[in-house]
């Protein structure tokens, strides 16, 4: 076996345990993310010099090491880096415990980068375990009543959640003795199937297995929780749950369910028209839902589910179109690298606008073009991308998604999808016509600190790039999504 | 000859200048400084020059046709897009409109926004719509399009709440926005729809497929609807009309140029450049003219009772948006008629609409600046403040009139020719939507002198809006325009007056349709042998006499005839209700107030009954079902907790006990920290918990009764 592939994991390991050390030794606690910022781009830079070598398996084929793991823990890591930067005005206010947040954000990140790399229902499990611990606590890092809320509720609630994806990986271990996902394929494409009726235990797994990651990623039904934990945790936390939670969600799907449950036609026709399903559902409950809302971090919530939604329309094209072609892969890559950008650069300006007002509430962002003009212009373009128009990135991550369904035959679900874009512009925009067209509540100006601008400039600059010249992305999604037919 | 690399700067000029003003002028200079405005006039000087040249080498040619080398923007997998330009007649044409209403805009803009804090964001944004503007017309792709296309609405958004600190200006910007992307909705399911059936967004190559019949059938009608769809948002047809009146909130240069000449032409201009799609649908082209037709009179019915000047143009443009779609639906028709269809024909057909799109632009801009005019010197738009504006606004008066006569069809100004094609092509189609043109162009001609009149005849009803005192006279402060202003109009009717003649012998309909026409006009006089205009012109002169015996003479009372028509005149003033059933019926009542409170309860708070009596049809449903055995499983796992559990809910309801099996699983996960739960004072856990199960036995019930 060979180590070395596992150095950006053990590198992000060690710094964890490296930063929580100095923060008993160091005064000046800005060092410390400095510090876990240095760990991630180093582990980045090794994740970079993997990029474009041959698939590779570790420890005995729990672990995969190729394009589409290393895509995603590229992704991971850029998120958590924005996420450190935007987090540094924010954490000084917990001066006890701010080695720890780093560090926490540090051990998550190595959770998600495990769960896009498990081959093998153990560690899949294993390293969700690890993301949902260390996000639960920094939920609850606020310790007032509603972040203790809010924590409390996403520990009970994924407790639960992932106990039901256990009994799924249960059952489809006990139905096929394997656990490797390439091995469970073999198994079921052994099996002499001819309807969905014949193996129910079968079908009860794949279900659970839905269920626990619909939670992950926030689909309806599995979605409750989004609200009141998106508007409890510190706002940091909240953007880096939004994308980065939902990216590993959807990285643990597409391994499993393009492997795994990805070869008999009788499973994959009927899981592709589930997630249709469930797609025209989130998206449709978490548009609606979003119009009354007045404070814009549940707002954003919403929005997340349905943004969910729309990336399981790329779910369904996975589950409809062959294997071989990868379209329905690649665009919700795409769409995710296009969501993130998008969703922390929104919340990293809501962060640094709040920051000053102490208020999430939507009505005290009136305004704001004239009390913070770059900030009030960058959350302006964050918010035309999630609406879906171009010049934005948002424009051809739905562009893409919804091209993958028209071409897999779901033209009913994209319609319904670009009626929500259509309603999801009406909540977009309230928040841009309050904060160009409204009288400002205070003629102070809204500052920001140098990291935080640093970020948001970076979010800015990759919206803008990914929606105009979304060639470059779109070859590295096209290249991770290849990956997953090469399964060891 | 022009290069392409001139080509490209003509879209690019206007972005330079975006980018100078809004990042350079913007935020180092004053906004006194009239910096901005130079920079801007300077850019759409110059694309308005490469686009004179790109008309007269398009002319040249002898396919009417420029190649110009396209690049390719995106290469992954099967999906190639590929950036281009296509610059045939149509594109040259209008390259033309668009730089020349721009260029007497941004000059009239001088004078009008001058002292404007907003100024330079003003020159930023009309910059940029500009460019947008220009990317729409000369995109080769139908995605390129819809790019540049929600570009110049965003612009428009900007534009028309430009004013922001009037809530009705912000309010209206919005509904713009909305509103219009209903319709761009249609027109991206018919871009998809086109992409997955051809694979190309190439609307040269989509033409060749239309024409050849590769492309027929539901899938080619569907995407036509679809792209009429797009069109119908942004040229404000029937019944998505209702947010341009209210964009009038907007400065008024910004509604002459985008809400007048440009952008809600481009509605007319994709259907124009999609033509050889439409063609092949009879379904696509008779919808094309039906709302044409409705919306032409529709609008003129509400223009008819407008007291604010600006909206009787606004309506007036509606009005005159549905005879073009009605001039492109009818040649549709007409060339179905005939039977051969060739992309040559088809472009001449197309020629009818955009003729009319040619000259509206110049007249209705001058009537727009006319009206901004009258603005700046009496501060309002309400024309019972008018009157006797004549003598002060010499200028603004007899440039007002010519818009006008060009508006009402009179010969030979520029609207009676463009105008006269589309009766004489709906004559030979459809003589239904004939009789409504017809009347339609009646209530134009009446309408838009009883603005003449109101305005410019009689005595001046209003206060001084300069002087507070007494010690002035009345109109002392009334004042024509600086020459700043008056310059562009003078232009403008020059144009209103000269634009027609282009095709008084059917040569601009040559020009697009590659040497095919199917104008019937015969030259100056000639025209007069066909009995039609004869006709039209009667119908007008009887609208503006009747405008002149009411308003101007006074021979007959305002109030004694709307007294007699006060249904119809409250029908019309109200607008037929169209914003009242848009917004409070189906926006608040139904949806806002109903739906959304609704689903926001079930979907945040604890809802008792409902979640209870759901609760235990489910474990009826589950009980039978052969799940049975996993619940209890589960069940088992927690059993030891479930004694707690009863203490740490708050308020347990009876009911909510009695549903075991899925209830105590998810309540089981409560206990776990029931302490900390209490102080949130909330039961809305279990609820989640709740939700998760049914899901779950939702799912397996799919599938099971659905596999």
């Amino acid at each position: 076996m060979n180590l070395q592939l596992f150095i950006p994991e053990l590198t992000l390991a060690i710094f964890a345990i490296a930063v929580i050390l100095l923060d008993l030794f160091v005064q000046r606690k800005g060092v410390l993310a400095g510090v876990s910022v240095a760990g991630l781009v180093i582990s980045a830079g090794f994740t970079l010099t993997m990029w474009g070598s041959e698939p590779q398996t570790i420890f005995n084929n729990m672990l995969a090491v190729d394009s589409f793991a290393l895509f995603f823990k590229l992704l991971f890591t850029g998120i958590a880096i924005l996420v450190i930067l935007a987090s540094v005005d924010y954490a000084s206010k917990l001066t006890n415990l701010q080695g720890e947040y780093y560090a926490l954000v540090l051990l998550s990140v190595l959770g998600m980068m495990l769960m896009a790399a498990a081959t093998e229902l153990i560690s899949i499990y294993v390293a969700l375990g690890l993301t949902s611990l260390s996000l639960c606590a920094l939920v609850g890092f606020l310790k007032d009543s509603k972040s203790s809320e809010a924590a409390l509720k996403y520990f009970l609630l994924s407790a639960m959640v992932s106990a039901v994806l256990l009994f799924g990986m249960a059952l489809v271990f006990g139905v096929t003795g394997e656990t490797q996902l390439s091995k469970i394929a073999q198994v079921i494409q052994a099996m002499p199937l001819t309807n969905i009726t014949d193996n129910p235990a079968l079908v009860l797994g794949v279900v659970l297995l839905i269920v626990g990651f619909g939670f992950k990623i926030a689909a309806v039904p599995f979605h409750m929780w989004v609200p009141d934990v998106y508007e409890g945790a510190p706002t940091p936390i909240t953007a880096y749950l939004s994308v980065g939670s939902k990216a590993a969600g959807f990285a643990v799907i597409l391994r499993i369910f393009s492997s795994a449950f990805g070869l008999p036609e009788w499973l994959s026709l009927n899981w592709g028209m589930l997630f249709a399903v469930l797609a025209a559902i989130s998206m449709t409950l978490g548009n609606v839902v979003a119009l009354p809302q007045t404070n814009i971090k549940r707002m954003l919530g919403y929005s997340s589910i349905a943004q969910a939604g729309y990336l399981m329309v790329g779910l369904a094209t996975v589950g409809i179109l062959p294997t071989a072609d990868v379209l329905g892969q690649s665009a919700i890559l795409f769409f995710l690298a296009s969501y993130t950008v998008t969703n922390l650069g929104a919340f990293i300006a809501i962060i640094a606008i709040s920051n000053k007002t102490n208020s999430d509430l939507i009505q005290d962002f009136s305004g704001m073009i004239r009390r913070a003009p770059g900030l009030a212009l960058a959350l302006t373009l964050c918010l035309v991308s999630l609406i879906g128009m171009p010049p934005a990135a948002g424009f051809m991550a739905k562009f893409y998604i919804f091209s993958a369904g028209v071409h897999s035959g779901l033209l009913w679900l994209v319609i319904i999808a670009v009626l929500n874009s259509v309603i999801s512009a009406y909540y977009y925009l309230r928040v841009v016509k309050v904060m160009w067209f409204g009288e400002p509540t205070s003629t102070e100006k809204v500052f920001s600190s140098g990291a935080l601008r640093f970020s948001l400039f970076i979010t800015s600059i990759g919206v803008l790039l990914l929606g105009i010249l979304p060639g470059l992305v779109m070859k590295l999604t096209e290249a991770a999504s290849k990956m997953l037919a090469f399964l060891p | 000859m022009i290069a392409s690399e001139l080509i490209w700067l003509i879209f690019l000029l206007p972005v330079f200048s975006f980018i100078i003003v809004s990042l350079f002028i913007r935020p180092s200079v004053k906004p006194t400084s009239k910096i901005a405005g130079y920079i801007t006039i300077t850019a759409i000087s110059a694309s308005l020059v490469l686009s004179l040249w790109t008309l007269l080498t398009v002319m040249a040619e002898p396919k009417h046709e420029l190649a110009v080398p396209d690049f390719s923007w995106l290469t992954v997998g099967d999906l190639t897009i590929r950036i281009g330009l296509m610059i045939d007649s149509l594109t040259a044409v209008m390259l033309v409109v668009v730089t020349v209403v721009s260029l007497m805009v941004q000059i009239y803009s001088q004078g009008y926004m001058h002292g404007d804090p907003g100024y330079h964001r003003y020159y930023a944004w009309m910059s940029l719509f500009t460019a947008s503007m220009l990317g729409v017309i000369m995109a080769n792709s139908l995605l390129l399009i819809f790019f540049f296309w929600e570009l110049v609405g965003l612009c428009s958004y900007l534009l028309i709440g430009f004013w922001f600190h009037r809530p009705a200006a912000a309010n209206a910007a919005k509904k713009a926005f909305v509103v219009t992307r209903l319709g761009d909705f249609g027109f991206l399911a018919a871009i998809l729809l086109l992409y997955t059936n051809t694979g190309t967004f190439n609307i040269p190559e989509l033409h060749e497929m239309a024409i050849t019949g590769v492309l027929a059938g539901t899938t080619l009608t569907w995407a036509a609807i679809g792209i009429f769809a797009g069109a119908i948002g942004k040229s404000a047809q029937f019944p998505l009309h209702v947010w341009l009146p209210d964009a009038m909130e907007g400065p008024t240069p910004v509604s002459a140029l985008i809400h007048a000449a440009t952008m809600v032409a481009a509605g007319v201009f994709l259907v124009a450049r999609t033509f050889p799609l439409f063609v092949n649908s009879a379904t696509a082209v008779t919808i094309v003219a039906v709302i044409g037709a409705f919306t032409a009179i529709f609008a003129a019915t509400m223009g008819l009772v407008m007291n604010d000047m600006k909206r009787v143009v606004a309506y007036s443009t509606i009005s005159q948006l549905g005879y073009m779609m009605l001039g492109l639906g009818a040649a549709g028709l007409a060339l179905r008629q005939e039977g051969h269809v060739t992309l040559e024909l088809a472009k001449a057909a197309a020629a009818i609409g955009i003729f009319h799109l040619f000259n509206h632009a110049f007249f209705k801009a001058l009537l727009f600046l006319g009206a901004g005019s009258v603005n700046h010197a009496t501060n309002t738009f309400d024309m019972r403040q008018m009157g006797g504006l004549r003598k002060v606004m010499p200028w603004t008066y007899a440039t007002f009139v010519i818009g006008a006569l060009s508006l009402a069809g009179i010969w030979p100004l520029s609207g009676f020719w463009s105008k006269d094609e589309i009766l004489a092509v709906t004559w030979d189609t459809q003589r239904v939507l004939f009789t409504l043109v017809m009347i339609t162009v009646l209530m134009t001609a009446f309408y838009i002198f009883r603005v003449v009149f109101l305005t410019f005849s009689g005595q001046y009803r209003g206060s001084d809006p300069g002087s507070h005192g007494q010690e002035h006279d009345h109109t002392t402060h009334l004042h024509e325009s600086s020459p700043v202003m008056v310059a562009p109009m003078v232009i403008l009717a020059i144009l209103a007056i000269i634009s027609g003649f282009w095709n008084i012998t059917g040569s601009f309909d040559a020009f697009m349709g590659h040497g095919e026409t199917r104008s019937f006009a015969s030259g100056l006089f000639g025209i007069f042998t066909h009995p039609l205009p004869w006709i039209a012109l009667l119908v007008a002169g009887l609208g503006i006499f009747l405008a002149y015996a009411i308003y101007g003479a006074k021979w007959l009372s305002a109030e004694r005839i709307g007294h007699i028509f006060r249904p119809l005149y409250i029908i019309f003033s109200r607008k037929y209700w169209f914003d009242e059933l848009y917004e409070n019926v189906i926006v608040k009542l139904i949806l806002l107030k109903w739906v959304f409170a609704a689903l926001e309860k079930i979907d945040t708070k604890v809802v008792d009954g409902a979640v209870n009596g759901l609760a235990n049809t489910v474990r009826t449903i589950y009980r039978i079902a052969l799940l049975n055995g996993i619940f209890d499983i589960l069940q088992r796992v927690d059993g030891t907790k479930i004694e707690k559990a009863n203490g740490v809910i708050k308020e347990p309801n009876k009911n909510w006990w009695q549903v075991d099996g899925i209830v105590n699983v998810m309540a089981n996960g409560v206990t776990a920290s029931g302490e900390a739960l209490k102080k949130t004072q909330t039961g809305q856990l279990q609820l989640y918990g709740l939700v998760i199960g049914l899901g779950v036995v939702a799912i397996i019930l799919v599938l099971y009764f659905a596999g």
